[in-house]
């Protein structure tokens, strides 16, 4: 997910930390958060996935006047069919996430979010048919211009298109 | 609490129970909160009708996220140096799952002890949904 601006706010990471059903203090109460080490309210491990929030194209999020293929009327909401798998990484079905932690992110930075596409590989499915595996390397940096987390998300795109099911 | 290297020994482990009777609500809240509204996770009509699965499952990042949680309570806020998974099977609604880590080494990098950590979440059936590694600061 690239954004220019993801500024990273107090009552995102408390939305987010309760969507994960996570209780942690330190998520959503400032005072709190000052006793801890940190020492303020820092974001839970995977919150820079929310940065799609802030990508400005990204296309699992309906845009303002555009058709979205979810169901509406009918049980989706476009006429041609459209491919809808993808969450996150190099598109497709989600195979792997991983992130690299240089400090603590907390509330009240500003990130930037630079994407470059990484490795890129095949393999064969179990049940027949290419698995073809991209990686998704994205650098978010903080307003000092510091390395803050890097993420690398690894996409699986079979032959098929990936909401036909198996 | 920061783990500490002296007490920790490769082989403990800890656990914890990260959702229980997983709620369509819940899959909502997590794509309301991070932005990723594909209908596959929040609209039964759509997955079932158009997509051809038995219904909407959880977003492989919430499982994700809900495992950072058990890894956080046992190493601390702050000190994971690094944290990845692999999505092994889906999630589904009514799911309970737990969460286990396993300390497999103890180093040191940067001048900071480290713990090596598998990573490991499973549904009440025992199907493992993530499979992963992680890294965390630990105190001496």
């Amino acid at each position: 997910m690239a954004a220019d601006k993801f500024p990273v706010e107090a009552g995102h990471i408390m939305l987010f930390a309760r969507s994960i059903g996570d209780a942690n203090q330190i998520y959503y109460d400032d005072e709190y958060a000052k006793t801890t080490e940190p020492g303020a309210v820092i974001a839970p491990p995977t919150f820079v996935q929310a940065s799609a929030q802030f990508d400005p194209n990204y296309f699992l999020r309906p845009k303002i006047g555009e058709e979205w293929f979810g169901s509406a009327k009918g049980p989706t909401g476009i006429t041609q069919k459209k491919e809808g798998g993808g969450g996150g990484g190099g598109g497709g079905l989600h195979a792997e996430q991983h992130y690299v932690y240089h400090q603590p992110l907390k509330a009240g930075d500003v990130l930037t979010a630079e994407t470059k596409p990484g490795k890129s590989w095949e393999k064969e499915g179990r049940r027949g048919g290419k698995l073809m595996f991209s990686e998704t390397v994205t650098e978010y940096r903080n307003q000092a211009g510091e390395l803050v987390v890097t993420a690398t998300g690894v996409g699986v795109r079979t032959e098929r298109p990936a909401t036909s099911g198996e | 609490m920061p783990l500490k290297a002296s007490e920790l020994k490769v082989g403990d482990t800890y656990e914890k129970e990260v959702c229980r009777n997983l709620s369509r609500t819940q899959i909502v809240q997590y794509a309301g909160a991070s932005g990723d509204y594909n209908p596959l996770h929040s609209d039964e009509i759509f997955t079932t009708q158009v997509a051809g699965y038995p219904s909407v499952f959880a977003h492989g990042m919430l499982t994700m996220g809900m495992t950072g949680g058990m890894l956080t309570d046992y190493v601390g806020d702050g000190r994971l140096r690094s944290y990845g998974v692999r999505f092994t099977s889906q999630v589904w609604p009514g799911d309970t799952l737990v969460a286990k880590a396993t300390i497999t080494g103890i180093t040191e990098k940067d001048g900071e002890k480290i713990a090596e950590i598998d990573v490991e979440t499973t549904n009440e059936e025992g199907t493992v949904v993530v499979k992963g590694q992680a890294t965390a600061a630990l105190d001496d």
